[in-house]
């Protein structure tokens, strides 16, 4: 599915991701835990194709298709979604509009025509039911006005209506209370299926009690420095990043 | 990245002007300049009676006497009137009114520019006023609208035919010394819509004009008046293109509406003149007096624009609320683009009792386009409890355009509650590289977002239109973000 192959990318000339390697296959879930500032973000932003980041070095590959080569809105029409850590707020724009936009956009990309205006709406109301979001959030703005709760499960919503071959989340779960955790991790998980991947981003572990990832990856100053199975999240939840990072400063030494 | 926003931006707002076509029409066109000879010459052409001749003589001799305002935040290239054509029409043709005897040509050209001159069944909702340079050249559903006593014909035509209504109505508004482009049009106008809706009848369809400049060096002079006797209602709706050229062109028009007792009138603009090129050569100055008077106790006028088109835009339609718990609206979407110019906006004057106002603006600024919103709320000694609520907000794309507010108030009656609510926003990037990331291009991403913005006012469009409306706005932002 995706393949990451030594990449480097700087932000206005400071180095963030110092060559990191990635293999996902399709049905897997990897989280990407780290401390702040390691550069997970960075490689969200990346993969979603948002410009202020340079690629210095390394190579992205999408189903086959050269990722870095692809304008933003091909990619997502590709299949890639990305749940922002911030949601952007659009005022004026109704959700309606928005998803009925976006959603046109990617059946246009698969040669399919447009929904009707019924058929859309049923669409809408089968993917609200399904990630417990509350109906009147549809008539409303997108994200104006949202609670920090909703505009999460609005990012898994708009996944839900997308369904997309690889969703990256990027700390989805910041400011959740346990509820609104729950809903977005059982929206993953209903959406999880033998051909599509998950990147799951956190900070913390406790998503990872819903979401049971099949590989975790620590990143840590722009490179992914340990990689292992679910078992790794509960030991950093334990121990703390510190002892990833003693870890390493003693390898450097010895 | 600020570099490839500009990019994003240039791409959206530099889209060409789909209706600079010019139509190769026989015309019949005195020579170019003012004098009071050349209006003389105007009235003469239409066989006016004496009275309108010495309407337009008076008119003619007091915009002698007066100068252009300086005041608007515009950079107005001089106009020298002399060199200006100030009446233009299509050849004679033997048998006015019939469609066969239009100009193929002329027909050809409303065909292209969507405006069905037939009456065709698919569009009987709609009767069309189709005026071209200084003339109306056909009136559809004049016929049905009679039925109801509803009278719908050009400016001309009603001189003729209403002459006391024309008489009784024109000037009660905007009085022939009300300003230097209105005195201007009150010595030289050509022609325009009248409308008369008579007590009680409310009119089953949406009445329209379309102006059209087609000649050179011509400037647009028309006069629309139209009466909501009381107890009616009429929805009004007036398009506007022209060719694109390199100089500019003068469109000084006059609206005036009364409306008497508990009548209604929406009156709707879709302005879209050629705005001048992306490097501000040509386009059109529209200059433009509309007002309208609500006379009777609890009247209502609603002003709807949408502009986008025009080098130039100068222009504030106005209320005058006079009967007792009268109504005026003002909801305006103005778009400024390249060097695109519009100091616009409106005012509402509150004279009688529980009077109401409402102002909702939204400018739209990209390229290096300038837009202002000037407005006036005022309430005199008598008008208690008179109501205002005004809001201006202005959208920005892009670093090189401005965006101006310049309310004003005058309050006399201390029982008056008076709002204003300004807000200034840019569009993001961010806001863009979401709409991306869910599958939307940069383009239709700008789109929906100024839809957005504009979507209070675009809703208050007759249906058929809003559609319209919204393509428009798109097309005429494309290219600007970048």
């Amino acid at each position: 599915m995706l393949i990451i192959n030594n990449l480097k990318a700087s932000i206005g000339g400071k180095s963030i991701l110092k060559g990191i390697s990635l293999n996902v296959k399709p049905g897997e879930i990897h989280a990407i835990m780290g401390p702040n500032g390691s550069g997970k973000s960075t490689l969200a932003a990346v993969l979603a194709g948002r410009e202020f980041v340079e690629i210095t070095e390394g190579t992205v590959t999408y189903l086959g298709k050269n990722l870095l080569e692809m304008a933003p809105e091909d990619r997502a029409k590709e299949g890639i979604f990305l749940g922002f850590q911030y949601p952007i707020e659009i005022p004026g724009v109704s959700m309606v509009n928005f998803m009925k936009t976006a959603v046109n956009e990617h059946r246009k990309h698969k040669g399919l025509d447009p929904l009707s205006a019924s058929d859309f709406l049923k669409l809408m109301r089968d993917k609200k039911e399904l990630v417990e979001i509350d109906s009147k959030l549809a008539n409303r703005s997108v994200n104006e006005g949202f609670s920090g709760g909703e505009k999460k499960k609005n990012e898994i919503f708009q996944m839900a209506m997308l369904e997309p071959k690889l969703a990256i989340l990027d700390e989805t779960d910041s400011g959740l209370d346990i509820d609104a955790l729950r809903i977005v991790a059982n929206g993953v998980n209903k959406l999880k299926r033998p051909d599509n991947s998950f990147i799951v981003i956190t900070h913390y572990q406790r998503l990872l009690d819903y979401i049971v990832p099949d590989v975790v990856h620590v990143l840590y100053d722009g490179r992914i420095v340990k990689t292992a199975g679910k078992e790794l999240a509960l030991e950093l939840e334990e121990k703390g990043y510190d002892w990833i990072k003693k870890e390493i400063e003693n390898n450097v030494v010895s | 990245m600020e570099k490839d926003q500009d990019k994003i931006l240039s791409d959206v707002t530099t889209g060409e002007y789909k209706y600079g076509f010019y139509s190769d029409i026989e015309m019949d066109r005195i020579p170019k300049g003012l004098s009071e000879e050349v209006v003389r010459i105007i009235s003469a052409k239409k066989n006016e009676p004496q009275w309108l001749l010495d309407f337009r003589l008076k008119s003619y001799r007091h915009w002698l006497t007066m100068k252009m305002p300086t005041w608007p935040n515009l950079k107005i290239a001089p106009i020298n009137y002399q060199e200006i054509i100030f009446y233009a029409a299509p050849k004679e043709r033997k048998n006015p009114g019939s469609i066969d005897d239009i100009d193929p040509e002329l027909k050809r050209t409303f065909d292209k520019l969507g405006i069905p001159l037939q009456e065709q069944k698919h569009l009987a909702g709609v009767a069309v006023d189709a005026v071209i340079d200084s003339v109306s050249v056909k009136t559809t559903f004049k016929e049905t609208l009679a039925e109801m006593g509803i009278i719908f014909c050009s400016f001309s035509d009603a001189v003729k035919e209403y002459p006391d209504l024309v008489k009784r109505y024109m000037g009660s508004v905007v009085p022939y010394t009300d300003n230097f482009f209105a005195t201007l049009n009150s010595a030289v106008f050509s022609d325009g819509s009248f409308c008369y809706i008579p007590k009680g009848v409310r009119c089953p369809m949406e009445l329209s004009t379309y102006f059209r400049i087609n000649s050179a060096n011509t400037g647009q002079f028309e006069r629309t008046l139209l009466i909501a006797d009381e107890e009616s209602y009429v929805s009004y709706l007036e398009g506007c293109t022209a060719p694109s050229r390199d100089e500019n062109q003068l469109h000084a028009a006059i609206v005036e509406i009364v409306a008497e007792k508990n009548a209604e009138v929406k009156y709707s603009t879709v302005q879209n003149w050629y705005p001048g090129d992306k490097e501000g050569r040509g386009g059109v100055f529209n200059f433009v007096t509309k007002r309208g008077m609500c006379k009777g106790e609890s009247s209502k006028i609603s002003w709807t624009q949408i502009e986008t088109g025009s080098a130039i835009t100068w222009k504030y339609p106005s209320c005058i609320l006079r009967g007792d718990n009268s109504t005026g609206e003002f909801y305006s979407v103005a778009v400024t683009n390249n060097y695109q110019q519009a100091d616009t906006g409106t005012k509402m004057t509150h004279i009688g009792k529980n009077t109401k106002s409402t102002i909702v603006s939204k400018g739209i600024s990209a390229g290096h386009g300038q837009n202002s919103y000037r407005g006036l709320v005022k309430v005199l000694k008598n008008a208690s409890n008179a109501r205002n609520y005004s809001q201006c907000d202005s959208l920005l794309l892009g670093d090189k355009c401005g965006a101006h507010t310049f309310p004003y108030l005058e309050v006399d009656n201390s029982t008056a509650i008076v709002e204003h609510e300004a807000t200034t926003s840019k569009i993001g990037e961010d806001q863009i590289f979401y709409c991306n990331q869910r599958g939307i291009s940069t383009e239709d991403a700008i789109g929906l977002i100024v839809n957005g913005y504009a979507r209070e006012v675009i809703n208050k469009l007759p249906m058929e239109f809003a559609v319209e409306a919204q393509k428009l706005l798109q097309i005429s932002l494309e290219g600007s973000v970048g």
